[in-house]
């Protein structure tokens, strides 16, 4: 079970009568880049804070990192890293400060938390503005920043959650650069997007339609299947034959 | 754990020190809050003004003019010459109390007839009215005894009046223990419940809870520093009753220290609770500044006494913590009361603060999933 990042057999989860996602299953191998879209509403978000541990699975069976997502939630925690859509760095807080505040909750000693801070604003070439609030960076930087962070405790899953939301073409080629870097050294990465174009640099891609998973392979597989010339054609058709 | 439970409040100091709005709520705050209670916010009074109508204008209305005036609460405005003169200063609201001898007063009262002196006081603004009224009346009767005795009458009853614990009626006595409830209550639950709200509005409070951090450790490391900070207040507060109002503290400063102690952790309870329950920063703040600090200070018996009230308001101030933490407070400061005298008020604000605990868990429980 330890092959794949993350298993997931007839997962379900219910809010009433509403089945927000419907008995899903998928694997994703370990390094790979894993692209998870759909339309919003679709059950995508729900999907997601199970796999990281913040929701419980009304149904079905789940391993991330080779942890039971219904028993191991605490380990789960441990060794995935995660970004969501919305901002989260501490504005007021200084981006050596955040690091710090991070590593530290994520246990890091010391000596290992000042290693990363080095190797983050060298990555990054954050050097002069180590010491500024964070508040005061271009939008692109922050999301650099944030990802990095996510990764700061050196996780073999990272979950990003519309990472790229509101940032220019040109960053989000640099962002998709870095993903590719990491997924090259061995991390998996677990992405959503509404980007079709950022679909294309996914490994494989699953779209989920009204809770269930309407379509899962790699881009080109997709397309030749669809007949279509775009990840976004493919989409579009997806969804309108609902 | 330690480590990561230092990591979480060094961050959370962060916050607290670099907004200056935070800052001022924390200490500008209760040192204004007092001063202002302190200070002006007084139900005594001196050199209050007075209007006189003497239409005696006699040897005795002269001695009686005199004795109002040398008491110290009063000072004489204006001597009144008509009545159209009178009912002018009250519509213009430059007279608030008027005294009016009657003719032949002297003479009357050698006589050893009854004479009646009329006290007019501005309605308007009742609170002040019964006061002045009050300490007048106290006045004249003063004076009306102290000629009695010169002539005859040996039986008169003299009603000797001694206030107990506040001699002087100081509000400040009052009022300090009630603030340092109030200020407790603002920052442990109000500033506790927008730091919450605060995290989940920006969305940083999915990212902690992603991380292997326990629930519990999230909500003790937001709450310490406020904890710590709260108690430093009541210190402060204390102090300055202590050194600029003369408030005692009677009692046991341990055991005193030890219930605001307890009552820090139940106004955290309420801000956390709070905070389970709101969204948004905007949200926290309505709801702690209508849901706690309205009743608090209204129905707490801070500025109203209870037992003047309604039953059903009677009834909403007993559910409140503040109620029973200021009657503590009082009964240790200012009776000097140990703790076996006001174990029952403590007890039910123990009582509260477990319920609140509960509530608190088994909300943040439930919004886990």
């Amino acid at each position: 079970m330890s092959e794949q990042a993350i298993k997931v057999e007839g997962l379900t989860k219910r809010f009433g009568d509403f089945t927000a996602v419907d008995t899903i299953s998928f694997q994703v191998e370990k390094g790979e880049i894993f692209g998870f879209l759909g339309a919003n509403g679709a059950g995508k978000t729900t999907a997601m804070r199970m796999l990281i541990g913040l929701s419980k699975p009304t149904e079905g069976q789940g391993f991330v990192a080779g942890f039971d997502i219904n028993t191991q939630a605490e380990k789960i925690k441990k060794n995935i890293g995660y970004m969501s859509q919305k901002f989260s760095l501490y504005n007021d807080l200084t981006v050596k400060e955040n690091i710090r505040f991070y590593g530290g909750i994520y246990g890091l000693s010391k000596s290992r938390i000042s290693e990363k801070t080095e190797d983050i604003l060298a990555e990054l070439r954050l050097f002069e503005v180590a010491k500024k609030p964070v508040r005061e960076l271009p939008l692109g930087w922050k999301q650099r920043l944030s990802f990095a962070i996510s990764m700061v405790h050196d996780p073999d899953i990272v979950f990003l959650d519309e990472p790229t939301g509101g940032v220019d073409p040109h960053v989000r080629r640099q962002f998709w650069e870095t993903i590719y870097q990491q997924a090259n050294a061995g991390r998996t990465i677990f992405v959503t997007t509404h980007y079709m174009d950022e679909a294309e640099y996914c490994n494989r891609v699953s779209i989920m339609v009204d809770g269930k998973i309407a379509a899962l392979d790699t881009p080109d597989q997709l397309k030749k299947q669809f007949n279509s010339k775009s990840m976004d054609e493919v989409f579009l058709k997806l969804a309108r034959n609902v | 754990m330690f480590k990561v439970f230092r990591a979480f409040v060094t961050k959370e100091m962060y916050h607290i020190l670099r907004d200056k709005r935070t800052l001022l709520i924390l200490f500008g705050m209760p040192i204004a809050q007092i001063l202002i209670f302190g200070y002006a916010v007084t139900n005594e009074f001196k050199d209050a003004y007075l209007d006189i109508y003497d239409q005696a204008n006699d040897q005795m209305s002269k001695e009686l003019v005199q004795h109002l005036q040398s008491s110290g609460h009063f000072k004489v405005n204006r001597m009144i010459q008509s009545e159209k003169e009178l009912e002018d200063g009250f519509k213009a609201g430059t007279t608030k109390l008027a005294v009016v001898i009657p003719y032949g007063f002297s003479s009357e009262l050698s006589n050893g007839n009854a004479v009646t002196v009329q006290l007019l006081a501005d309605g308007s603004d009742p609170n002040n009215a019964n006061t002045l009224v009050q300490y007048a009346s106290t006045i004249i009767n003063g004076f009306q005894q102290e000629r009695l005795h010169q002539t005859d009458n040996p039986y008169q009853v003299e009603v000797e009046m001694r206030m107990l614990y506040n001699p002087q009626l100081a509000s400040a006595h009052n009022f300090v223990p009630g603030t340092i409830a109030l200020i407790l209550l603002i920052i442990s639950a109000m500033m506790t419940s927008l730091t919450i709200a605060k995290e989940k509005e920006i969305g940083t409070m999915e990212i902690l809870l992603v991380s292997p951090l326990p629930p519990l450790l999230i909500i003790l490391g937001k709450v310490t520093p406020y904890a710590l900070l709260s108690f430093i207040n009541a210190i402060l507060i204390l102090l300055i009753g202590y050194f600029i109002f003369d408030v005692p503290i009677k009692g046991n400063i341990l055991v005193l220290l030890g219930v605001c102690f307890l009552y820090v952790v139940t106004a955290l309870a309420l801000g956390t609770l709070i905070s389970t329950a709101s969204k948004t920063q905007q949200d926290a703040m309505m709801r702690s500044l209508m849901g706690l600090m309205m009743p608090s200070m209204l129905l707490s018996g801070f500025i109203f006494p209870l037992s003047s009230m309604p039953k059903v308001l009677q009834v909403l101030g007993s559910i409140i913590p503040a109620t029973y933490f200021i009657e503590i407070l009082k009964g240790i400061m200012l009776r000097g009361v140990g703790a076996h005298l006001v174990i029952w008020e403590i007890l039910i604000l123990v009582g509260m603060t477990i319920f609140l605990l509960g509530m608190t868990f088994k909300n943040f429980k439930i919004r886990l999933e």
